[in-house]
């Protein structure tokens, strides 16, 4: 499929995975590469982290929008912003009419309260405002770094949520845009991210599931991380190996390249097991990221990500996108 | 030297915190299971949605009290799920005036939305937990698996932050008889409720009106519980074991998490670095084949099986080098705690055996 086709099939990407996948580097490096195709593109992330600008090497990430790529021939450019949910409580509160008291509303507590009041509210702002966003046409594509998996469910649940519990005034009709814009495959698909490992492979099996059935939400294909770059080679023993290339292994050569061997062997098989068991229990497709070795993410190895997901995405069957 | 076994066997608790994804419940299981290994009773308390330590402990579905986990053991080992709603309700149960106040406070909307949905309850949850086991129940060791928290605050601070929640200020004034200088506040209090009910809705707003004038009265009792759990927390018998994995990033988390400790007087005990990169031959020191020649090689003998083994060292070497570099300045920030280091098994962790093949690891052999 034609990565910028695949990029403008909708005008949110919401990315979302278990702690500790490489969620966030999937967010940066999906950017990346729809920059790279030609689509001006916004990130958001709702958790007030910042790990995100230490990878494109730029300062920190608040509230403004930050350019983390500029434009330039080969790229459509990146900008990025947090929006966590107080903001977008005050920004809402502020909207209508409650501007001149709002610093009181947070020190006195009272947002704590509404927020009680209503759980799911400050999600449901959170989105409100991305969906706001989406309306502008300040950028081509808007790619939302969700909350860690069991958080992501009921972040996006929160809609379907309130738009049931309440049923009218502007909370409701919040709820019920946002529900359209959820609901909508045109305008928003959710990119579940996992590593190629038991555990975090049943969560994301769960996610999925939960996501389609309770939420509604058109699934994108899966992005596994950290997928080990094949080394047929390993098949052969070192000695044999060294053998046919007709050269002589030294002292604990042999033992040493062995057992790093094995060792990547045992992994591999791991990673092969999930990978197809995966494959059998979900209908999506999969974009696979080869595991980096260097221990630094840098703007260097970002790019080498978006080089493979764009590669894996010219390689997805026409339609695989949506 | 002390080691991380010492460490445990001298704690009647033992705090597991750490990011997200580094194997912190799994860890809180091996303490537990190692405990009852070394002749203890020992519980563990995860909160981990995904009933992952359940899978691992080969159970179906844990629930909020202990269940016993039958081993090959001369101690004990239990297991349970926090269940933050119902904690809560046995919390409000206990601290009620009598069983009307309390089934008031239960069937509130708005206290429902508290017991389930507030940011905080949970980590308030499983510290109130922790205290229930550790001083009202009969156990040598107590382990818990803390949320995947960012901040050591969040957790150490929520059950302040929720009492101080429940004893607001402002809900106070707003049920206070009207009457001389009181009733100006009530005005502007009643002013600002009048805006955000038309904002929010008026029957929201009337719950949690509701749900203060039921509560009335016992916010004493759960400040006092609040600080019992923090006296719990910062006492000497309670040991703060930092959980990482070798990856920048949540090496920096796992630093953040130390610092916020101290910041609360608390040391961290104990550091258990999972899924290291195992180091083969001698090591990155002296070693014949470092990264650099490693690599070299497999760039000459590209295309071929031999090039292939040694790439697959390259990467190994590569990857271990720069997990030490990663965690130097983590280490000797938790020092003198002991620090363990456990490699990546080649295998899953999804039954006991497997537990106490970790178990060994982290805490060595069981001594006869």
């Amino acid at each position: 499929m034609n990565p910028e086709q695949f990029f403008r099939a909708s005008g949110l990407i919401i990315v979302a995975g278990k702690g500790g996948v490489g969620k966030t580097t999937v967010t940066a490096a999906l950017a990346v590469a729809a920059s790279s195709v030609g689509l001006r593109t916004l990130i958001v992330e709702v958790e007030g982290k910042d790990g995100m600008t230490s990878m494109f090497e730029t300062g920190g990430l608040n509230y403004d929008e930050l350019i983390l790529v500029h434009a330039a021939e080969e790229h459509a450019g990146v900008r990025a912003r947090t929006l966590t949910p107080d903001d977008a409580l005050l920004d809402y509160l502020s909207g209508r009419g409650l501007h001149r008291i709002s610093n009181r509303l947070v020190k006195s507590g009272v947002l704590d309260m509404v927020a009680t009041a209503i759980p799911g509210i400050r999600d449901i702002l959170v989105l409100g405002k991305v969906k706001q966003l989406e309306r502008t046409d300040e950028q081509d594509l808007i790619i939302l770094d969700a909350p860690a998996a069991g958080h992501a469910i009921s972040f996006l649940r929160s809609a379907r949520g309130l738009a049931d519990a309440v049923k009218v005034g502007p909370i409701s009709t919040q709820a019920e845009e946002v529900l359209e814009l959820l609901n909508d495959r045109r305008r928003c698909r959710v990119v579940l991210v996992t590593l190629p490992e038991e555990t975090p492979v049943n969560e994301l099996i769960e996610t999925a599931f939960s996501l389609e059935e309770e939420v509604g939400v058109a699934l994108g294909p899966v992005v596994v991380n950290g997928v080990l770059p094949p080394l047929p080679g390993l098949e052969v023993d070192p000695h044999a190996a060294a053998d046919e290339t007709g050269i002589t292994l030294l002292d604990e050569e042999p033992e040493l390249l062995a057992e790093a061997g094995a060792f990547r062997r045992s992994r591999e098989a791991i990673q092969r097991t999930q990978l197809e068991r995966m494959a059998d229990v979900l209908p999506l497709p999969q974009l696979r990221l080869p595991y980096l070795f260097s221990s630094e993410l840098g703007r260097e190895e970002l790019d080498r990500l978006a080089e493979e997901l764009l590669t894996g995405i010219h390689a997805l069957p026409e339609g695989g996108g949506a | 030297m002390t080691t991380l076994s010492d460490v445990v066997d001298a704690s009647h608790v033992v705090v597991c915190c750490g990011s997200g994804g580094v194997g912190k419940t799994t860890t809180a299981a091996v303490i537990a299971l190692e405990a009852a290994r070394r002749g203890r009773r020992a519980v563990v308390v995860t909160i981990d949605p995904a009933r992952r330590l359940a899978d691992a402990l080969g159970l179906e579905g844990l629930t909020n009290t202990p269940s016993r986990i039958e081993g090959d053991w001369p101690g004990e080992m239990y297991a349970l799920m926090l269940d933050t709603k119902s904690t809560f309700d046995g919390l409000v149960t206990r601290y009620s005036a009598d069983p009307e106040q309390a089934g008031r406070i239960l069937a509130n909307g708005f206290y429902q939305n508290i017991s389930s949905a507030l940011s905080g309850t949970q980590e308030y949850m499983a510290s109130e937990k922790l205290y229930e086991l550790a001083e009202e129940c009969d156990y040598d060791l107590v382990v818990v698996d803390t949320p995947p928290t960012r901040n050591a605050h969040d957790f150490l601070d929520a059950p302040h932050r929720l009492a101080h929640f429940l004893d607001h200020r402002l809900y106070k004034v707003l049920m206070t008889p009207t009457r001389g200088i009181v009733k100006a506040v009530n005005v502007a209090a009643q002013a600002v409720v009048k805006s955000l009910s038309k904002v929010v809705g008026g029957a929201v707003i009337g719950d949690a009106i509701a749900f203060f004038q039921a509560f009335e009265g016992m916010e004493e009792g759960f400040k006092e519980r609040a600080t019992h759990v923090d006296r719990l927390l910062s006492a000497e018998e309670t040991a703060f074991i930092l959980v990482a994995s070798p990856k920048a990033d949540t090496v920096a988390e796992a630093a953040y998490f130390a610092e916020k400790l101290r910041e609360h007087d608390i040391e961290v005990r104990g550091l258990i670095v999972n899924r290291m990169q195992p180091v083969f031959g001698q090591g990155d020191d002296g070693m014949a084949l470092g990264p650099e020649a490693a690599r070299e090689r497999a760039h000459t003998l590209a295309g071929t099986a031999i090039g292939d083994h040694y790439t697959c060292l390259a990467d190994a070497r590569q990857l271990a080098r720069g997990e030490a570099e990663n965690l130097v300045g983590l280490t000797d920030g938790v020092a003198p705690a002991p620090v363990v280091r456990v490699e990546i098994q080649p295998f899953e962790v999804t039954d006991l055996e497997a537990l106490e093949v970790l178990g060994e690891l982290i805490l060595g052999p069981v001594e006869p």
